[in-house]
């Protein structure tokens, strides 16, 4: 049942779902047209980390959502079809009713959810749940607290409306309520033990818990009472049961897809990795690629001299050409994509035209370089010398950096590239111990809220985020009215200032590239679509495994 | 004997602290901490979240506190939370240190296999091709890095056989075939070079040996030459070997980092890196406490051996 009154949200959702491109599959598509999925069977993949957590109320990994999502359902959530920005319900029962002044979001609840110990789901385990995340009470913490700074009461209505009602309007709050992290959990074990979903499992998803073993994977089966049907009236999942193996080593993650042991790894392998296996498997193998919500910035401590003085800034972000960057890097690793602070090709993605109209992003690179040469001549720092700051993470963050690097000599510029392990580089952003610093960003969603988030005043919301150092007041009031804007058109062409002001006359944090997902996996892995990030659609109720 | 054995065990107290608060002190200087790094992967984290975060792992106090109140849980056998699952220390270490045992116990066996019989081969053949292979065996055993031997031997079994070890631990009590099945491969790599310092060591001890007096009179009394060996150059050679064979064990408990990374094997080595790259200071120190531990333990049982080894030393 589709609401009377829909919020304008919604519609620029729906809009941005018919334009966004999703994977673009080589080799088999994800259900092939006429295919029909069939039931049974274990899905074995890889998950390349291991969970810190199990509530990934309090996760911001991967680790957590990709072995553990498939025993929890959500409010909303990216249509497994598209997993890109097309929004549906989970277990909600339709898309929320906004009221006219957008401030009032009523939700109604499916009645046929059950958690695994047997519990009827209602609006207070969707209240409870919300509120643990905008409120999280003594000793649980709440990474994404301030995404739904907004809201200013979540109630229950009615056994199943929820209500949410919030301070002011905002063009992101349906994309928040989809957020993969948000596990719908049960009110009495929360009321029990606020902390009990951290070493315990509890959920309304497609599969229910079977083993942990540390180190080595975690395992579930079919949940029988689970809610879910496909198109088709077949109930979901179709998978017997899982198996997600944790292999940190890149080789031994190939080996594995390579023998068989794994069918398919969900955040992304490098062109090198796909190669292989595209030769050793050949026809047994299927890839899916597509552009990616992670995009690695060039932060410059503002606090530091040169770095305070714009000019500096951008003539260091005119000398690299991203254009042929990308695509020599996008051999080699996990980047490709041209792109400003939204992500290319994606909803809010500038055209490539006025991008190209951006300092940094000028197609003719040899115009930029002389640019660039002439700033840092204006600013008194022709033969300017920094340390490059960056983390001992291969992929990709040293082949860009090295990108970098190189090409900065075009313009006399000498670089040292500093590489320091995670926790250290980590330590000397956070401190602004830096000259210049390859930063990362990666979110679950297009959505400038999200990305936009670390560009706020350092002293300000961006406290913590924003490792540039910056305050600008200006700045601060383009990305509060882009977020308050709920027109879609409108909205976008704040943002496209937002990148103008922020990357091009600033230059305060830039982006080298986006990042590129290559997903490489057995053919018979069917109904998995690539989505723009490695997040969203890992309950795997829609995956099926085609018979041999 | 026994007052040297208790003069013993009492040194190892000592010991034991020195490297708790030098681990300690250690880990406190290094940059970074859990909480940033926890945060660090996806999405909007504010300071005042990591901030909280801090608060409520308690690194926001000093760190004599931080000292004593872990010194305090220590001395009751209790090594605390891990900061990155927030679960018990021991539970984590538990859940590995069977498979870094068992993998070290394979390891040595197959050094001893390899080593024993090579280097006195290489000994007994000195300056012959024998000895030339062996040596040449040797050296590549010490040149060629153990994990890169792993990635080797996985590629290989991937690519000509299409198979590669288990990825998931069985017991050696539950299945010993597919428990060998996925801890032969590590123990092999690790072995062939713990193997090669062995060998070494075996060839230049019995070589040693087999220029003794006492061996010219073995075999002027008629003896076979395989008996003088055995019996006389082996026997009185093990000293030296021993000592190699345990440090090494000892070493492979906490030295089986990259190798247990390469096969996916959830062992201490990989605990250890993982629990470093994550500020995780209780699981750090626990780990490092243990490993010290163990290689004291080793030290004291090879000083003991000794006596068995050689009737003639005695401890006062």
């Amino acid at each position: 049942m589709f609401p009377k009154r829909v919020g304008l949200t919604l519609v620029a959702l729906l809009l941005a779902s018919a334009c966004a491109p999703s994977g673009t599959p080589a080799g088999a598509s994800p259900t092939a047209a006429g295919e029909k999925p069939q039931s049974g069977g274990e899905l074995l993949y890889i998950v390349t980390a291991e969970p810190p957590t199990f509530d990934a109320h309090q996760s911001t990994t991967f680790a957590t959502l990709q072995p553990i999502s498939p025993h929890y359902s959500l409010l909303y959530k990216l249509d497994p079809a598209d997993n890109v920005s097309k929004i549906i319900p989970d277990v909600a029962d339709g898309m929320p009713t906004v009221s006219t002044d957008k401030l009032t979001w009523t939700i109604k609840l499916r009645q046929d959810v059950t958690f695994q110990d047997g519990q009827q789901m209602t609006a207070e385990d969707v209240v409870a749940t919300y509120n643990k995340i905008i409120n999280p009470p003594q000793g649980v913490t709440s990474p994404r607290k301030g995404v739904y700074a907004p809201v200013a009461s979540v109630e229950a209505t009615d056994k199943f409306t929820v209500t949410f009602k919030l301070k002011y309007a905002t063009g992101s709050f349906l994309a928040s309520l989809a957020s993969p992290w948000n596990y719908i959990y049960s009110a009495a074990k929360l009321k029990q033990d606020p902390k009990w979903y951290e070493k315990n499992v509890d959920g309304t998803g497609p599969f229910t818990f079977v083993e942990y073993q540390k180190g080595s994977y975690w395992a579930g089966k079919k949940n029988p009472s689970y809610f879910g049907k496909d198109k088709n009236g077949t109930k979901l999942p179709y998978l017997d049961s899982y198996k997600a193996f944790f292999i940190t080593d890149p080789n031994r993650q190939t080996a594995a897809i390579q023998s068989k042991q794994a069918m398919i790894e969900f955040r992304g392998f490098t062109p090198q990795q796909r190669d292989q296996l595209q030769r050793a498997l050949g026809n047994d193998l299927a890839v899916q690629e597509s552009p990616w919500v992670c995009v690695n910035y060039i932060t410059f401590n503002t606090k530091k001299k040169p770095f305070d003085d714009a000019r500096v800034r951008r003539a260091l972000t005119l000398a690299i050409d991203r254009w042929s960057g990308g695509d020599a890097l996008s051999k080699q690793t996990i980047v490709k994509d041209v792109g400003g602070l939204m992500r290319p090709k994606g909803p809010f993605a500038m055209s490539d035209a006025d991008l190209q109209k951006i300092p940094g992003f000028y197609k003719d690179n040899a115009k930029a370089v002389d640019e660039a040469k002439k700033l840092l001549a204006d600013a008194g720092v022709s033969n300017l010398t920094f340390n490059f700051l960056n983390r001992n993470v291969t992929t990709p963050y040293e082949p860009v950096a090295v990108f970098a690097i190189n090409e900065w000599k075009k313009i006399g510029v000498t670089a040292t590239h500093q590489v320091k392990e995670t926790a250290a580089y980590l330590a000397d952003l956070r401190a602004g111990n830096y000259d210049v610093g390859l930063d990362f960003n990666c979110d679950y969603f297009d959505e400038p809220d999200l990305q936009l988030a670390k560009f706020y005043s350092a002293s300000g919301l961006g406290k913590g985020l924003n490792l540039a150092g910056y305050d600008d007041p200006k700045l601060d009031q383009m990305i509060d009215a882009q977020s308050r804007e709920t027109d879609p058109a409108k909205r976008k062409q704040l943002v496209w200032d937002i990148e103008r002001y922020a990357m091009g006359e600033q230059a305060y944090q830039v982006p080298v590239l986006w990042w590129y997902r290559i997903i490489p996996y057995l053919k018979i892995v069917r109904g998995y679509v690539i989505g723009s990030n490695h997040y969203t659609t890992m309950d795997m109720a829609n995956i099926w495994l085609a018979k041999q | 004997m026994q007052r040297y054995v208790a003069g013993r065990l009492l040194l190892m107290i000592p010991t034991l602290l020195g490297v708790a608060i030098l681990t300690f002190l250690i880990m406190r200087v290094v940059p970074g901490d859990v909480v940033a790094l926890r945060y660090s992967q996806a999405g909007a984290v504010s300071q005042d979240v990591i901030d909280r975060e801090r608060r409520l792992l308690g690194l926001d106090k000093p760190i004599q506190d931080q000292f004593f109140d872990w010194m305090g849980q220590v001395v009751r056998l209790d090594f605390g939370q891990s900061l990155w699952t927030d679960r018990p220390v021991t539970e984590e270490i538990a859940a590995r240190f069977g498979i870094t045992l068992e993998l070290a116990i394979l390891a040595a066996i197959i050094a001893s296999a390899i080593a024993i019989p090579l280097g006195v081969l290489a000994a007994v053949r000195q300056d012959s091709w024998v000895d030339y292979v062996i040596r040449v065996v040797s050296i590549g055993g010490l040149a060629l890095p153990s994990f890169w031997l792993g990635i080797l031997m996985i590629l290989g079994l991937v690519v000509f056989f299409r198979w590669a070890p288990p990825l998931i631990f069985v017991p050696i009590w539950k299945d010993p075939v597919e428990n060998l099945g996925q801890l032969i491969w590590p123990a092999l790599s690790v072995g062939y070079r713990y193997s090669a310092v062995a060998t070494r060591m075996t060839r230049s001890s019995v070589l040693e040996v087999l220029r003794e007096d006492y061996v010219r009179t073995a075999r002027a009394k008629g003896l076979r030459e395989l008996w003088v060996v055995v019996r006389h150059a082996l026997r009185n050679s093990l000293l030296p070997v021993t000592t190699v064979i345990s440090l090494e064990f000892a070493f492979l408990f906490g030295g089986l980092v990259v190798t247990e990374q390469v096969f996916n094997v959830n062992g201490l080595g990989k605990l250890l890196v993982d629990a470093v790259a994550h500020r995780d200071y209780p699981l750090i120190q626990a780990l490092v406490l243990i490993f010290s531990f163990v290689f004291v333990v080793v030290n004291f049982v090879v000083d003991l051996l000794y006596g068995v080894l050689d009737p003639r030393i005695r401890y006062a």
